[in-house]
């Protein structure tokens, strides 16, 4: 029961307006959509367009549906509707945004590389002795550094992590699904087929519980100190995030960032390079406990709640290694299942944890483990694929 | 039990909520107005305690509709949401049909899945005409749900219809208020959000929290309750891993007023910050020099 109070002309400017404000806020990376347009006119309808609180609040419900979004929409309906002649000057003055910033797409290295590879004029013979030598480099591959690779070896173990299949680590949820093995009764599906032989039972149906793989949530350190590494991890993250939904990833150096969004896009280099723009310190210092202490005020109890395995891939050389890190080290495993550490440190044989910081991390870790080549990767996987203990206390403290 | 009318303008919408004690931010007015006006649900995020719950319970109680709540957890299922046949009943109705010498399948299938054998929950419940007009559903904690019936909810809330196999489609001829609440334990897919009004329900500024308590505490002094509000707002400036809420503040001030304080001091805090303060780190954080000063400020301006 929309009511009309505006003139036909002056409705039509106003959806001018609205169309152009929700491109605005395309524009500024908020998910707007059609439909939110439509509802935001009919909205409209029924309030009073004259105050200009209600119009924020009515298009604010309509447009913005995440709270981290709140502070773009606020810029930009006080940037979009003032008085129109402060807007026309405004526009006049500032560049068209897309010519001003202009970055190379992703996947253009990708396209580059694949244009300037050498043409194929060997003759079959030499290829057969490529092969040959491809598979004994394939073991050399396994267990060499990442922070040693050569770019052709990297971008050969990228593509070994690709096909990497993360297989299901399974956590029984509440919910039932049918299932002859099951253990309760399916009363509703046994009476239904009992119809079919007048009432008489014959086929007892089952439920069984529903499994699904635990969630995952790793917490990259992109510090400096980290830098040979991050982008394997980050291919590696993106790989297991594609083939199971439930996968949480944040990196942080001196704060700390959560890409989860920007990893979803289903092209590894497009989703490496938007992950990359989101976050302002790339290779920059390290502050684990301040991080940590971030990521457990605002975001444990977001995408810790299900039963979580955390995976901390860090150096764990902080500098400012005081009784807050094992604090928070402390908080955090206790809000989740199962605590990884993953350290490219512990590649070396001899390693000993004697930085400050690796002491203090220690003793809250259920399982300590390195991360700095491919069969790591590969054992890495093994480990999340075998069934989770029944609670994460059981297995605390064995590699460590 | 009569409807009351549906407010006609967002500032009838604050006076219908205020005259139940409920006094809502502005913004908060408008979008329940909306979600009423445009007949679309309501999402309100926000932290625990800031009043989610509660506008659903004015919200009915203010237009004299049913309350139909849905408690979400994890693992809850159609059968516990929707419905569920009443298996025994059934399997009795069966049985005496046999014994009466029925065979005819047919009516026997369809007897059995009749309306009386049906055990309605809540969802199926706010979809059926009710007197008093269109009933009020509150969803609350979606988050604790998970994604599996998030999925099965987006068809309820476009159509508001359940389709049920051995009976039909259940169409509401009038859609219910819809209050969906989430505490952010996880983030709920942008698929349902797209259908509902969103807004985030922050704490309340100074001003409002001092009103919110004068009318939930009605007994409380105004020193104490201006001191009570001041606290509570230094405390959330404070980097507490849970920040108190408005629900605390008030389970606070009836505490203190239950107590017979006539203003705050470090023993009465002491002994009373638990109603506040619900981890124990930050507990043990709140004493000592932070109390003091907290304190101090709280109590300095009168």
């Amino acid at each position: 029961m929309a009511i009309n109070h505006l003139a036909p002309e002056q409705t039509e400017q106003f959806a001018d307006n609205i169309v152009g404000f929700a491109r605005a806020l395309r524009a500024a990376g908020m998910p707007v959509g059609p439909g939110a347009v439509i509802d935001a006119m009919s909205a409209l309808q029924v309030i009073d367009i004259g105050n200009r609180a209600d119009v924020f609040a009515t298009l604010e419900a309509i447009f913005v549906k995440r709270h981290e979004h709140a502070l773009i929409f606020k810029q930009a309906f006080n940037l979009f509707f003032r008085a129109s002649e402060e807007w026309k000057h405004m526009l006049d003055s500032v560049p068209l945004p897309e010519q001003a910033r202009k970055t190379p797409q992703a996947g253009a290295r990708r396209v580059q590389e694949a244009m300037s590879q050498p043409r194929m004029t060997e003759t079959p013979q030499h290829q057969e002795q490529d092969l040959r030598l491809a598979v004994s480099d394939k073991e050399i591959l396994q267990k060499k550094d990442f922070a040693q690779m050569s770019a052709a070896e990297i971008s050969e173990a990228l593509r070994a992590i690709d096909r990497m299949h993360l297989p299901q680590a399974e956590l029984l949820t509440r919910r039932h699904r049918p299932d002859p093995h099951g253990l309760r009764l399916d009363l509703r599906r046994t009476l239904r087929a009992s119809l079919r032989t007048g009432g008489e039972i014959i086929d007892i149906h089952r439920l069984g519980r529903i499994e699904k793989p635990a969630p995952i949530v790793a917490l990259l350190d992109i510090s400096g100190s980290m830098n040979e590494y991050t982008r394997l991890f980050l291919h590696f993250l993106h790989a297991i995030g594609d083939a199971r939904k439930r996968v949480s990833v944040f990196l942080f150096g001196t704060r700390l960032t959560n890409v989860t969004r920007a990893l979803r896009q289903r092209d590894p280099d497009e989703a490496l390079a938007s992950c990359s723009a989101s976050v302002e310190d790339w290779a920059g210092g390290t502050r684990i406990s301040a991080s940590l202490h971030n990521f457990n005020k605002l975001w444990a109890r977001r995408v810790l709640s299900q039963g979580a395995i955390v995976l901390l891939i860090s150096d764990g050389l902080e500098r400012e290694a005081d009784s807050k890190l094992a604090f928070e080290m402390d908080r955090l495993h206790r809000s989740c299942r199962r605590l990884i550490w993953l350290n490219p440190l512990l590649r070396f044989g001899c390693f000993e944890a004697k930085a400050q910081g690796i002491k203090m991390m220690l003793p809250h870790v259920d399982e300590f483990r390195p991360v700095h080549n491919l069969s790591s990767i590969q054992e890495l996987i093994t480990t999340l694929s075998r069934p989770l203990p029944p609670h994460h206390r059981s297995l605390i403290r064995s590699a460590a | 039990m009569t409807s009351a009318t549906l407010p006609a303008s967002v500032d009838a919408m604050l006076e219908l909520l205020t005259s139940r004690g409920y006094l809502a931010e502005r913004s908060l007015a408008t979008v329940t107005y909306l979600s009423l006006r445009m007949g679309r649900p309501l999402f309100l995020e926000g932290e625990a305690g800031v009043g989610k719950t509660e506008i659903a319970k004015v919200l009915s109680a203010a237009l004299g509709r049913k309350l139909i709540r849905l408690q979400c957890y994890e693992g809850l299922d159609v059968s516990s949401a929707v419905y569920e046949w009443n298996s025994a009943a059934q399997m009795i109705a069966i049985r005496m049909a046999e014994a009466a010498g029925d065979t005819d399948r047919e009516q026997l299938s369809s007897d059995i899945f009749a309306d009386r054998y049906m055990i309605k929950r809540p969802l199926l419940q706010a979809l059926e005409p009710d007197v008093a007009g269109p009933p009020v559903l509150l969803i609350d904690e979606l988050d604790r749900a998970d994604e599996a019936f998030e999925a099965y909810l987006l068809e309820i809330l476009s159509d508001f219809q359940v389709t049920i196999p051995e009976f039909g489609t259940v169409k509401a001829p009038h859609p219910p208020i819809v209050i969906i609440t989430s505490n952010r334990t996880r983030e709920i897919h942008d698929a349902l959000k797209r259908r509902c009004l969103y807004h985030w329900v922050d704490y309340p500024a100074a001003e409002r929290e001092l009103a919110i308590v004068k009318t939930r505490v009605p007994g409380i002094s105004a020193k104490l309750s201006q001191q009570v509000v001041r606290f509570v707002q230094a405390l959330r400036d404070q980097d507490f891993y849970k920040s108190p809420g408005v629900a605390e503040t008030i389970d606070w001030a009836t505490a203190l007023s239950e107590l017979d304080a006539r203003s705050l001091t470090p023993q009465v805090v002491g002994d009373t910050l638990g109603a506040l303060l619900k981890y124990q780190d930050d507990i043990t954080r709140m004493q000592g020099d932070t109390l003091q000063k907290v304190l101090k400020d709280a109590t300095s301006e009168d």
